[in-house]
C-alpha cells in the first residue's frame, strides 16, 4: 500500500461533507468582483470621475492598508484594485478546509477509524489539499469567466483569476504544514491564521510605506500577499510572482509531507509539556479560568496591533510630506486641510481600520463561549456553583475589555511614534488615543449582536460574523461605492467621530452604547432561559 | 426529607424528538441508585434536567429540595457531576481542573483528593490534551469524589476506566455509601457494576421509567427457565399467566416462567407426570436484556407491567 492508497475516494469524501459550504464560497467569491464592474461603472461614468477617484483613493492610508496599492484609473483596474480584500478572505478560506479535513479529523478520531481502512499515510492531507487546490482552480478560472464576460480585457481577466487562484494554493499549503506541527485542531488554526494575519501586516505596512515612498516599502516582499498583488491585473499583466507562489507552495507541500511522516496520528511534533500538580490559589472563580482561556488570544492581538501601530505610526510624518512630493495633487490634498489635515486623515482612516479588526476580535472572544459550550467543557463549570450569568461575564469582559485593550496598544504606540517623529509626544498620544478608542461603542455593538445570537440562536453564533462582514462592506466600502446613507447607517462604525482631526460628537458614542447594551440585555436575557445543549 | 430526587411526569423535547416522555424517578436520601436504560433511552437528557441545564417541557422536579431549573447555582453546592463523555481544557493540567471544579463547587477534601489521585493512579500534572480517555473521566472523578457534597449524579462514570480502575471505583462508592449521608445517581450499562452497588434502580426506555425498584424487587420480576420430560402433555401450561416461550416436542417442554408464577406452573408439571427437570436459576442480566431489546419488549409488553 503506497503512501497516497485512498486519496480518490477521500477527496469524494471532502466533497461530499463540503458539497454546500464550498461551492457556495467559491461561487461567492469567484463571482463579488463581477458585481464591482457595474457598480463602479455606475459610479464613476466617465474618465475624469474616475481619475478623481482613483487620485484620491490612491493616497487614503485606510483603503491602501485594506485593498493595497492603486496604480492607474480604468475601470478594470479600478475593480482589481477594489477586490484587493478578498486575497485575505480566500487566504482563510483555503487554511479553514485543509485544516477542517485534516488536523480536525484527526481530533475527532475519526482520521483512526479511516487509518484502519484501506488509506495511505499520506491520503487525508493529499485529498485535503487536492480539493482546496482544485477548489481555488475553480474559483480563478470563474472569475477570469466572469471579467471577460463583463468585456474586461482578456489577458488581465486570466491574470486576476491566476492571482486569486495562487493566493488560495499558497495558503492551503501554509493550512497544511500548521497541520502537522501542532496538536489540535484549534491551535493549527490559530498558528496558519496567524501566519496569515503577519503576511497582511507586512503588505499593509510595505505598501503604506510605498505609498509616499517611504523606507519600509519592501516589507511587501516579505507577503505571499504582496507578491502576487505585484501581477497588477489590467496594468502591468506580469506572471513571474506565479512562479514565487508555486515555489513557495511545492516547499510547503513537501514540507508538510514531511513532517506528516515524522510523527504519530493524533500527535504534533512539539511534545506537550507537564503542567502543575495542583491549581495556584488564585484559580477559583470562573473569571480565573476564562483569563487562563483568553489570555494567549489577548496576548497576540494586543502585542499586534502595538507592532502594526508602531509601523504605522512612523510612517505618518512620511504622508504628512505627500504634500510637497505630489504637487499635481494640491486640490486633493488641500480639501483634506493640508499636511496637517493629512496625517490626521490618514490616523483617522487607519482608526477605522483598527476599529474593523478590533471588532473580529470581539466577535471571536465572543464565540469562545459557544466554543465551551458545545464541546461540553461549560457543562462541569455550569455544574457547580456558578450561575450562568457570571458564566457569561466572565467571557464577555473579554469581549469588551480585550478590543479596549489592543485599541489602547495600537493607538498609544502611534500616538508615540508619531509624536517622537514630530517632537511632540505630548499632543500626539492624548489625540491618536482618543482617536482608537473612541472606536469601542462601535465594536461593542458588535460584541453585543454577537452574544444576542448566541443567546438566542447558539446554533448560528457563527453568523456573528456577518454583521462584520456588513460593517466592511457598507461602512468603508459603501462610502466608496456612493450607496445611500440609510444602508451605510448600518454599520454602527459610520457613525463615530473621525479623530483626530475631526470634530467630537457624544450623541452618536452614546446611542451606540445603548444599542450594545441593549443587545447584550436581551441576548443574556435569553440565554437564562434556554438549554445548555452539547453539540 | 426522604427523597434527593423526586421527578413526576418529566418531558423534554428536542425538536421533533422526545427524549424524555413522562419520566418518573424517585432516589431516596442515601441510597446508591441505579440508572439504566439503552442508548438513547434518555438518562443524560435527565441528569442534565437534573442539573438546571436543560429546561424540561412538562412535569415536576425536586432536587434536595429545590427547583433545579430555578435555584441552579445554590442547589450545585450540594452536588458534583461527572458527565460522560469529559473534555477538558487543552492547556490546565488535570490537577489543576481538579482543584478548580472542586473550589467553584466550594471546597475540595485535600486528604480525599490525594488520596483518590494514588487509588486511581492519575498524574495529575499532564495537561487536558494529552490524558487518554479513561485518564480524562479518572479527572473529573476525583473532582467529583474529593468534593463533600450530598449529592454525586454520575452520567457512565466508568466508560472507559479498565477493570483494575473499575474496581477502584466500587471501593469509592462503597465508602460513600457506608457514611449512609451520601446520594449517589449512577447511569451505567455495566450490569455487574449495578449488581455491585446499587441498592435501588430504574430502568428507562423511550424516555419513561419502565421498572424501578430494589435488586431483589426486579429479581422477582425475573424468570426462571425450565426444561422437563413429562409423561403426559401438560394441559392448559399455555394458557397460565406467567409462562413464556413455551415450546413441547415429543414429551419435552421449555418455557420461561415468572417467578410469581413459578409454584402453579410447577403444579402443572407435576400433574403431568415429572420424568427429569432442569432449572436454570433467575439472573438480572436476562431481564435487563428483555428490556433493552425493543422487538423483545414489543411481543412482551405486560412485563413491563
Ligand atoms: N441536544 C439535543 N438535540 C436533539 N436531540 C437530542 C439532544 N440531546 C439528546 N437528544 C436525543 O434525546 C434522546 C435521549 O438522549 P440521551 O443522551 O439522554 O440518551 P442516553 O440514555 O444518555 O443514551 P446513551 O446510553 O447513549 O448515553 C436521544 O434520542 C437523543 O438523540
Ligand atoms: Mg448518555
Amino acid at each position: 500500500m503506497n503512501g497516497l492508497t485512498g486519496t480518490g475516494k477521500l477527496i469524494r469524501l471532502i466533497l461530499r461533507r463540503d458539497r454546500v459550504l464550498m461551492p457556495l464560497w467559491v461561487l461567492f467569491i469567484g463571482l463579488v468582483p463581477i458585481s464591482y464592474v457595474a457598480s463602479i461603472n455606475e459610479l464613476f461614468p466617465t474618465a475624469a470621475a474616475r481619475q478623481q477617484y482613483a487620485d484620491a483613493s490612491a493616497h487614503n492610508a485606510g483603503f491602501v492598508a485594506l485593498y493595497g496599492r492603486l496604480f492607474g484609473s480604468s475601470l478594470a483596474e479600478l475593480v482589481a484594485w477594489r477586490a484587493g480584500f478578498i486575497p485575505i478572505v480566500i487566504g482563510l478560506l483555503s487554511i479553514l478546509t485543509v485544516i477542517r479535513h485534516t488536523r480536525t479529523e484527526e481530533e475527532a478520531g475519526r482520521r483512526e477509524l479511516l487509518g484502519a481502512t484501506v488509506v495511505g499515510r499520506h491520503a487525508p492531507l493529499g485529498a485535503a489539499l487536492i480539493a482546496t487546490f482544485g477548489a481555488n482552480l475553480v474559483l480563478g478560472g470563474l472569475l477570469a469567466v466572469g471579467m471577460i464576460g463583463q468585456g474586461l480585457p482578456t489577458a488581465g481577466s486570466l491574470t486576476f483569476g491566476l492571482e486569486f487562484t495562487a493566493i488560495g494554493w499558497m495558503f492551503a499549503a501554509i493550512g497544511a504544514v500548521a497541520a502537522q506541527l501542532t496538536s489540535g485542531a484549534g491551535s493549527a488554526r490559530g498558528t496558519a491564521i496567524t501566519a496569515l494575519g503577519a503576511t497582511y501586516v507586512f503588505r499593509i505596512v510595505g505598501d503604506i510605506s510605498g505609498m509616499s515612498n517611504g523606507p519600509l516599502a519592501w516589507m511587501t516582499w516579505l507577503s505571499p500577499i504582496g507578491w502576487v498583488q505585484r501581477m497588477r491585473p489590467y496594468r502591468d499583466d506580469v506572471i513571474w510572482p506565479v512562479a514565487l507562489a508555486a515555489g513557495l507552495t511545492i516547499v510547503l507541500v513537501v514540507a508538510a509531507v514531511a513532517l506528516s511522516g515524522r510523527r504519530d496520528v493524533g500527535a504534533g511534533l512539539l511534545p506537550p509539556r507537564l503542567g502543575p500538580a495542583s491549581a495556584s490559589p488564585r484559580l477559583r472563580t470562573p473569571l480565573a479560568l476564562s483569563w487562563r482561556l483568553h489570555r494567549g488570544l489577548l496576548a497576540g492581538w494586543v502585542a499586534g496591533f502595538a507592532a502594526l501601530g508602531v509601523v504605522l505610526g512612523y510612517l505618518a510624518a512620511d504622508i504628512g510630506d505627500l504634500v510637497h512630493d505630489a504637487p499635481e495633487m494640491e486640490d486633493v490634498f488641500a480639501r483634506l486641510g493640508g499636511a496637517s489635515g493629512l496625517i490626521d486623515s490618514y490616523l483617522a482612516g487607519l482608526m477605522g481600520f483598527f476599529g474593523l479588526i478590533a471588532g473580529a476580535y470581539a466577535i471571536q472572544a465572543t464565540l469562545k463561549m459557544r466554543d465551551e459550550e458545545t464541546s461540553g467543557r461549560a457543562e462541569p463549570v455550569l455544574g457547580t456553583a456558578v450561575g450562568r450569568l457570571r458564566w457569561v461575564a466572565s467571557h464577555f469582559v473579554f469581549s469588551l475589555l480585550g478590543p479596549a485593550a489592543t485599541l489602547a496598544a495600537a493607538g498609544l504606540a502611534m500616538g508615540l511614534t508619531h509624536g517622537l517623529n514630530t517632537g511632540n509626544v505630548g499632543r500626539e498620544v492624548p489625540r491618536v488615543l482618543a482617536g482608537a478608542l473612541v472606536q469601542l461603542p462601535a465594536v461593542w455593538v458588535l460584541a453585543g449582536t454577537a452574544i444576542l445570537i448566541f443567546g438566542l440562536l447558539p446554533r448560528f453564533a457563527a453568523a456573528s460574523w456577518g454583521a462584520l462582514v456588513i460593517c466592511l462592506v457598507f461602512g468603508l466600502v459603501g462610502s466608496a461605492l456612493g450607496l445611500d446613507q440609510w444602508v451605510l447607517d448600518i454599520s454602527p462604525f459610520t457613525h463615530l467621530p473621525h479623530l483626530p482631526g475631526g470634530e467630537v460628537a457624544a450623541t452618536p458614542v452614546l446611542w451606540l452604547l445603548v444599542v450594545a447594551v441593549g443587545l447584550a440585555g436581551v441576548g443574556l436575557a435569553a440565554l437564562r432561559r434556554r438549554d445548555i445543549p452539547t453539540a | 426529607m426522604t427523597n434527593a430526587i423526586s421527578a413526576n411526569g418529566l418531558v423534554k423535547k428536542f425538536g421533533s424528538t422526545t427524549a424524555l416522555d413522562g419520566l418518573d424517578l424517585v432516589v431516596r436520601t442515601g441510597e446508591v441508585h441505579g440508572f439504566l436504560g439503552p442508548n438513547g433511552a434518555g438518562k443524560s437528557t435527565t441528569i442534565r434536567v437534573l442539573l438546571g441545564l436543560l429546561r424540561a417541557d412538562g412535569g415536576s422536579v425536586s432536587l434536595l429540595g429545590g427547583d433545579p431549573w430555578e435555584d441552579a447555582t445554590a442547589l450545585h453546592r450540594q452536588l458534583a457531576y461527572v458527565p460522560g463523555d469529559v473534555t477538558l481544557w487543552p492547556n490546565l493540567s488535570g490537577g489543576e481542573v481538579i482543584d478548580l471544579l472542586g473550589r467553584l463547587r466550594g471546597g475540595l477534601n485535600k486528604r480525599r483528593r490525594a488520596d483518590l489521585l494514588e487509588r486511581f493512579d492519575l498524574d495529575p500534572r499532564k495537561k487536558g490534551r494529552s490524558y487518554s480517555k479513561g485518564n480524562r473521566q479518572k479527572v473529573a472523578l476525583v473532582a467529583a469524589l474529593a468534593s463533600d457534597v450530598e449529592l454525586l449524579l454520575l452520567d457512565e462514570p466508568t466508560s472507559g476506566l479498565d477493570p483494575l480502575m473499575e474496581e477502584v471505583f466500587r471501593e469509592a462508592i462503597h465508602e460513600e455509601q457506608r457514611r449512609g449521608d451520601r446520594t449517589v445517581l449512577l447511569s451505567s450499562h455495566i450490569l455487574s457494576e449495578v449488581e455491585a452497588l446499587c441498592d435501588r434502580l430504574t430502568i428507562i426506555r423511550d424516555g419513561k421509567a419502565v421498572e424501578t425498584g430494589t435488586l431483589a424487587d426486579l429479581r422477582h420480576l425475573t424468570r426462571t427457565s425450565i426444561e422437563a420430560e413429562l409423561s403426559r402433555a401438560p394441559d392448559g401450561l399455555a394458557d397460565l399467566p406467567g409462562v413464556h416461550n413455551l415450546r413441547a416436542e415429543n414429551g419435552r417442554v421449555r418455557f420461561d416462567v415468572d417467578t410469581a408464577a413459578l409454584d402453579p406452573a410447577l403444579r402443572h408439571l407435576t400433574a403431568a407426570g415429572v420424568r427429569s427437570l432442569v432449572s436454570q436459576p433467575p439472573t438480572l442480566e436476562e431481564l435487563f436484556l428483555r428490556h433493552y431489546d425493543r422487538a423483545a419488549a414489543a411481543s412482551g409488553a405486560e412485563v413491563a407491567r
